[in-house]
């Protein structure tokens, strides 16, 4: 299988994921290579597979340069960087690595909440730069029994109500359509969503409807008083009105792990001691990394032995 | 005012019953707004007479006190309250007075474990999951501006499904267990007696529960038989991918020993929310980034301090009724 190429599209330094691919594959680094019209000409008669992630997948003008490629193997649940119909319809396999990051990005999500509400960062700060010593953290507020509303209820969702129910945390969630096997308050909107609860989690794919699902009017039904905190993807937010919303005090608090623009993230939120601000490390641990790795390259071998996918999409 | 304390009180401060609120000068808590109109309050802080003369003067016939906060009691000013029959600590932990005087004399305690129990069992969790995950670390990563730089920040280690060991199978650390058992971990604990109608499995010692943990959360009071009980040979049975989260009392750790096991990664991350000479943290501690620090507040939200008051008034009202109290800490 040496000679067959894999274009890694998104700028990942995942060493063991690097490591296994090159052993198997030519594998090709886009992110690094400076003329990248030149290389895929000379290149795409190679090119059967491409392995992309969060940030960097396969979009239709790509897709439409590679004209011998058969499977893109997403390092990552989400697939919103796929064109899924443009692969559909040239007949193009799409894999992603559901269910092995499912528990630490739920764990992370309860993290953030906690993060928040404690003011951890803030106070952790505090005792590093040696304000303790000139008095004591002021208060903060209760996690526990706070009601948190889930977007989206499937594997991270439902993960996230478990672990907030052993809170005594009541849930509340919305989805397309109510679940008729779900024991949580179902609201048909996300603004009667937001307007019910005091702690609002992103957990959807990112997809045409899904995009600025928070928006200025879900904010201002959450409130002074809640508390934002996504997981999904930076575009399901109105980022611009978040910001907003949080420097006037119009929004209590957001935990982020994704931003419209990673890397980069509203300076304007630097300064907040009501915000916590991760660098998407939902899925950031060394054993998730290496499970989802190994579901990348397993997906990979399978298709080019005619074995049947791992985890299939398409 | 709050709700509970809403009832018109018409009787004059003379027929009320008298309640010594034992406190700091510098511990103004707003119990004594909540409770004046119910209790006849006396405040020696308040007095420009020195406590002692007070008491001998003002106290003899008090049967409650509240201790507020962390407040020193000691033999010497119980021996000055010979009616005294009960004393409502204001604080979770009761390290501050002498249970061996209290136990002699039959006074009974009461603490706040039940209005702080459960955000002490945030705190906790929160701790945990922030060094694993290295919320606070990253949270500064990117505030640095560094994303954008670096690309990368290390990854953390899973938290779920970790072996946890609770050292301190109280109130709080009950809450700790029920809370993290959602989180796929496996609950192990230490506790002065086991107790069986829990579903977290017992061990005998502190160093048989490190050797099968991963994280140990403590949650025990401090006394005589538990101050250092976290010592060099229990973190080092705990392991250099262990983690110990610490929401009980700094002494309950040798902190020296821990500093250096931290800075030598003889143990993989430590959560603390308490130390040996508060305020006082050892610097060493500040560069590191599997350490998440917090400045006491495990208990600290404005809900529970709601809980507290309600719960000293309640007590106190049902002292004077004679009906059953919440909360009874037993001394031993």
């Amino acid at each position: 299988m040496e000679s067959i190429g894999v274009l890694m599209t998104c700028p990942l330094h995942d060493p063991y994921l690097v490591e296994q691919l090159e052993k198997r594959f030519t594998l090709f680094k886009f992110h690094s290579i400076p003329d990248k019209a030149h290389f895929l000409n000379s290149n795409k008669a190679s090119i059967r597979a491409v392995v992309g992630s969060a940030s960097a997948g396969a979009d239709a003008k790509l897709i439409h340069q590679l004209p011998n490629l058969e499977i893109v193997s997403s390092f990552s649940v989400g697939l919103d960087k796929i064109d899924l119909a443009k692969c559909r319809e040239r007949g193009i396999r799409v894999t992603n690595t559901p269910d092995v990051l499912t528990d630490d990005v739920a764990d992370l999500a309860i993290g953030l909440m906690l993060a928040v509400l404690r003011r951890l960062c803030q106070s952790d700060r505090y005792v590093r730069s040696g304000q303790w010593k000139r008095g004591e953290y002021k208060l903060t507020t209760k996690f526990t029994g706070k009601s948190v509303g889930i977007i989206g209820l499937g594997r991270i969702g439902l993960a996230i109500a478990k672990r907030a129910e052993a809170f005594s945390c009541p849930i509340s969630y919305h989805t397309r359509a109510e679940k008729s096997d779900v024991k949580y308050k179902y609201y048909p909107s996300v603004v009667e969503l937001a307007a019910n609860c005091q702690i609002l989690v992103v957990a959807c794919a990112l997809t045409e409807e899904t995009r600025h699902i928070i928006n200025r009017e879900v904010i201002n039904a959450l409130g002074p008083k809640g508390v934002l905190i996504n997981i999904g993807r930076g575009p399901h937010v109105d980022e611009p009105e978040l910001v907003s919303a949080l420097v006037e005090g119009r929004l209590g608090g957001a935990g982020l792990d994704v931003f419209q623009d990673e890397p980069n993230v509203p300076e304007e939120l630097f300064g907040l001691e009501n915000v916590v601000l991760l660098p998407h490390v939902g899925s950031g641990t060394m054993e998730t990394r290496k499970e989802m790795a190994d579901l990348v390259v397993g997906n990979l071998e399978a298709h080019f032995l005619n074995k049947p996918l791992l985890t299939p999409v398409l | 005012m709050a709700s509970y304390a809403n009832q018109e009180c018409f009787q004059s401060n003379d027929d009320l019953p008298i309640v010594l609120l034992h406190r700091l000068p510098s511990f103004n808590s707003p119990l004594k707004d909540i409770l004046q109109p119910h209790f006849h309050l006396l405040d020696p802080a308040d007095s420009p007479e020195p406590a002692s003369s007070f008491l001998s003067c003002h106290a003899k016939s008090v049967r409650a006190l509240i201790c507020v906060y962390n407040t020193p009691l000691s033999a010497a000013t119980l021996n000055l309250l010979p009616s005294l029959e009960l004393i409502v600590a204001a604080s979770a932990g009761v390290d501050h007075i002498d249970l061996e005087e209290c136990r002699c004399r039959g006074i009974i305690m009461t603490n706040a474990s039940t209005a702080f129990a459960e955000d002490a069992a945030d705190h906790a969790v929160a701790l945990l999951i922030d060094v694993c995950r290295r919320i606070s670390t990253a949270d500064r990563f990117v505030r640095a501006g560094l994303w954008p730089v670096k690309r990368d920040c290390s990854l953390g280690f899973k938290m779920g499904r970790k072996r946890v060991g609770i050292v301190g199978l109280g109130r709080i650390g009950f809450e700790v267990g029920k809370r993290l058992e959602a989180f796929g971990c496996s609950i192990a604990y230490n506790s002065r007696k086991k107790k069986p109608s829990v579903p977290f499995s017992y061990h005998a010692n502190v160093l048989d529960l490190a050797e099968d943990s991963d994280a140990l959360i403590l949650c025990c009071s401090l006394t005589e038989q538990t101050r250092h009980i976290i010592n060099k040979d229990v973190l080092e049975a705990l392991g250099k991918e262990g983690v110990i989260i610490n929401v009980g009392r700094g002494a309950l750790i040798d902190e020296k020993v821990l500093v250096q096991f931290l800075l030598r990664g003889v143990i993989g991350g430590a959560g603390l929310d308490v130390f040996e000479n508060e305020p006082d943290v050892p610097r060493e501690l500040f560069e590191l980034d599997n350490v998440v620090l917090s400045p006491h507040r495990a208990i600290f939200t404005s809900e529970s301090l709601e809980a507290l008051h309600e719960l000293v008034f309640t007590n106190l009202k049902a002292f004077f009724s004679n009906k059953p109290l919440q909360s009874v800490f037993q001394i031993e």
